[in-house]
């Protein structure tokens, strides 16, 4: 049974807002995981996990929903990607194994440093594989038939390993962002330190990665500088550019939630842009959507359930958000 | 070749490792979710202080089994395509959309309510955090649903075609949901978690209680209602599971005849009157089961209840279909054998409550104790029957296994494996540490909530860490 075109472009699109919104809020709870060596341990850390407690777990969902979305809405896609990216999917799932009990494991402990640590070092590794398997798959994997082809190693470039060290610094952004938003004094004060540094080291992913992509294949480099492709995609480094400069002059009046929103709308742009160097492939240069796309009937039996119950996923997503909303002090929320 | 060979057992290996270790998780958090909803919606209804002293108790174990229980939910959730590509790329247009299902309708409602299950009471006041606690506990409920309908679509496929690029895809999605073994194995796998988190429960209690009597002193009234409560529970739930058992087993006979003969250790067939083997050794070169022990005729009795029935016999399977006896074959019996103390223990203390001697007899209170862990050892003996009873398919008669690996190299699999090898028994065993020493505290009045264990004290923390506290508004 053929998927049907209309669909498969709707189910891309649901994919995609599943990972933005994955990318967006978990990467805020990896970005704190990111700088808590920088944190003082005591006060300082209670509060920043604190802040994170009640909705880490929701936000680590859309991860499932994006995995568990890829696999359902483009079998192939997924049958081909995650034996391509083997070895840094693996270390992920284990980064976030790590990260996940620490939130339970540190408050019922003598040696807080040791859950401490594997909080700080799962959510580095599962940030940095996140990234690391973001570039992979930007620098295509050999296929066979209906098969990944490669290697086990095949995912490990430079390339890749800019990615990767770029998720970690954007999530470190958004992390400090975060905390800028939800706390305040001396938590807050530092937050602002990593927010000037995290930008930075952001913008300089950024540009890098944004230099290099285009120079991984000419269907890249035609979408970008070439005409009628320079059209769709020349807005986007403009707003990059403005958005960027918007981002400083909020962290210079120490604006407390407009870095937040910046820094996501920072994401929302490089998404973006990562969209127009890859649709329509769903494994670039070699499956495209509508190849790796699941039979019609199964796109619309899962569209009624996304109809029916993404609604109500973002209402009680919303209302957990809003219900511990407000500056967070070390003993929680008050 | 070889190469080929050893990936693939690798993988076998990895799943069976993976998913044993998730499935203990759920298995208890699915029962303990809703004896949560009970505890509160008593504590609610009665306003006696001891039901939310439980409800306490129980939420901090809850936090750690549930979120050990996530965290190797992920792992399965992508193992899928990591290591069963093949079988992804087949089956997903079937199970794809099962699971995404599971996603939408069950993890966002138990990821988004446990924050306020856990942290808000204070915040939403009683009934609403009544509300998040039922909830989470439906959210496991419908999780399992989905679940357990996509294996046993895998185990009685129903409702689909095959594409001529070798796909699968669903014909109609009401028969691929309630595939014909669905409902069996849902009832025996959802009673099976029930009777889990019973034991355990009842266990903590009857650890209590022996502590106090040796030690003297009066038991908490808590105590003992947790350990009558779950006494009550395993006397209800047992025989249910038995009956339900025995439903699935008939209804595997039906659609799996060549499982059941694994399971039952026959090798060959018989025409009437089929024995039933209780002990042997099975011999899969020779297909001979040696040293068994065996009834005369209850075999037929059993399943078919009729003496004349005949039964089939792995003769009667092609060689390359055949399962290996000896995992099905053993597990059946272990999970057989600990449902049979189950049911004894739940007699027991029926029996005792009867009389008014629930709290007094030690020795039922040291058999709820013995068989504290005896749910998961029954679970997982079960799980492995059902599964290692459908090899040489992944999905059955239909897609081999050997036929749904990932294309990977077997030092990729091998170092992965030894990954999570190291990092399961390490996490996995402290947290289970963290459970332990929670239960070993007899739940007091004023038992400390959930929120206020889960924030470090940083009034206990050395005084220079205690720069930058700020004062919440």
């Amino acid at each position: 049974m053929a998927p049907d075109p209309i669909l498969t472009l709707v189910w891309a699109g649901i994919i995609g807002v599943a990972i933005f919104i994955y990318v967006v809020t978990d990467g805020f709870d990896l970005g704190i995981g990111i700088l808590f060596p920088t944190m003082a341990p005591g006060a300082e850390r209670e509060t920043a996990i604190a802040t994170i407690k009640p909705v880490w777990d929701a936000n680590q969902t859309w991860l499932v929903l994006g995995g568990g979305g890829v696999f359902a809405a483009f079998p192939l896609a997924y049958a081909i990607l995650m034996p391509a990216v083997y070895a840094p999917l693996i270390a992920m799932l284990l980064g976030l194994i790590f990260r996940g009990v620490a939130f339970k494991y540190r408050a019922r402990t003598s040696r807080i440093w040791l859950w401490d640590f594997a909080f700080f070092a799962g959510s580095t590794l599962a940030a940095f594989a996140q990234g690391v398997i973001l570039g992979a798959v930007l620098q295509g994997v050999k296929v066979s038939g209906r098969s990944y082809a490669g290697g086990w190693w095949d995912w490990l470039s430079p390339f890749s390993l800019l990615t990767g060290a770029s998720v970690v610094a954007a999530y470190a952004l958004l992390g400090a962002c975060w905390l800028i938003w939800r706390t305040e004094g001396a938590v807050q004060d530092h937050a602002y330190r990593m927010a000037w540094r995290g930008g930075a080291a952001s913008i300089a992913a950024i540009a890098a990665v944004s230099l290099a992509t285009p120079f991984l294949s000419h269907d890249y480099f035609s979408r970008w500088f070439e005409t009628p492709g320079i059209y769709f995609s020349a807005p986007v480094p403009i707003l990059l550019v403005i958005t960027g400069l918007l981002f400083i002059r909020a962290l210079k009046r120490r604006a407390e939630v407009a870095p937040f929103l910046l820094a996501e709308l920072l994401f929302l742009l490089t998404f973006i842009g990562l969209g127009i160097s890859i649709f329509p492939w769903a494994v670039p240069g070699q499956v495209t959507i509508w190849q790796a796309a699941t039979a019609a009937n199964a796109q619309s039996f899962m569209l009624v359930g996304v109809g029916l119950l993404l609604p109500v996923i973002l209402g009680y997503t919303a209302y957990g958000y809003w219900l511990f909303r407000g500056k967070v002090g070390a003993e929680g929320y008050a | 070749m070889f190469d080929d060979v050893s990936a693939l057992t690798l993988a076998r290996f990895q799943f069976a490792f993976t998913v044993s270790f998730h499935f203990i998780f759920p298995a208890f958090s699915i029962g303990l979710a809703s004896y949560l909803a009970v505890l509160e919606g008593l504590w609610l209804k009665t306003g006696r202080d001891v039901y939310l002293q439980l409800f306490h108790y129980w939420l901090k174990i809850f936090a750690i089994a549930f979120g050990m229980g996530v965290v190797s939910g992920i792992v399965m959730a992508y193992q899928f395509g990591s290591n069963w590509s093949a079988f992804s790329d087949k089956a997903g247009p079937v199970i794809g959309p099962l699971m995404a299902y599971e996603v939408l309708s069950a993890f966002f409602l138990e990821s988004g309510f446990l924050g306020v299950m856990l942290f808000g009471l204070d915040r939403v006041g009683k009934k609403l955090h009544f509300m998040a606690t039922c909830l989470v506990a439906i959210g496991t409920t419908i999780s399992a649903f989905w679940i357990i309908a996509v294996n046993s679509w895998m185990q009685t496929p129903q409702g689909y075609a095959i594409a001529p690029n070798g796909q699968f895809y669903a014909t109609d999605w009401w028969l691929v949901v309630f595939n014909p073994s669905m409902p069996y194995r849902l009832s025996h796998t959802l009673l099976g978690a029930y009777l889990t988190t019973a034991l355990v429960v009842g266990a903590v209690g009857a650890w209590h209680l022996l502590k106090d009597r040796k030690l003297g002193r009066a038991a908490q009234p808590a105590t003992k209602i947790m350990f009558a409560m779950a006494m009550g529970m395993v006397a209800v739930t047992a025989p249910l599971q038995v009956l339900a058992g025995h439903e699935h087993g008939v209804n595997t006979l039906q659609h799996q005849p060549a499982k059941i003969a694994a399971m039952e250790g026959h090798y060959e067939s018989h025409d009437r009157a089929a024995p039933l083997i209780l002990f042997g050794i099975p011999d899969d070169a020779a297909q001979v089961m040696h040293y068994k022990l065996e009834v005369p005729v209850l075999g037929s009795l059993v399943l078919q209840h009729d003496i004349e029935a005949a039964t089939m016999g792995l003769d009667k399977v092609a060689p390359e279909n055949r399962a290996k006896v000896a995992f099905p074959f053993y597990a059946f019996r272990v999970m057989v054998g600990l449902g049979v103390l189950m049911l004894l223990l739940g007699g027991w203390a029926a029996f005792n409550a009867a009389r008014g001697r629930l709290f007094d007899n030690v020795w039922q209170q040291r058999l709820a104790l013995g068989l504290g862990p005896a749910g998961f050892v029954a679970v997982l003996a079960g799980w492995i029957t059902t599964e290692t009873g459908r090899q040489p398919f992944t999905i059955f008669g239909l897609l081999r296994t050997a036929e749904s690996a990932s294309p990977l190299a077997a030092p990729a699999v091998a170092a992965s494996l030894i990954a999570f090898i190291i990092v399961y028994f390490f996490v996995f065993g402290v947290g289970t540490w963290f459970i332990i020493k929670l239960m070993a505290t007899e739940p007091t009045p004023g038992e400390p909530e959930a929120s206020d264990e889960e924030a470090v004290e940083v009034g206990s923390l050395p005084p220079e860490a205690a720069v930058g506290l700020q004062p919440a508004e």
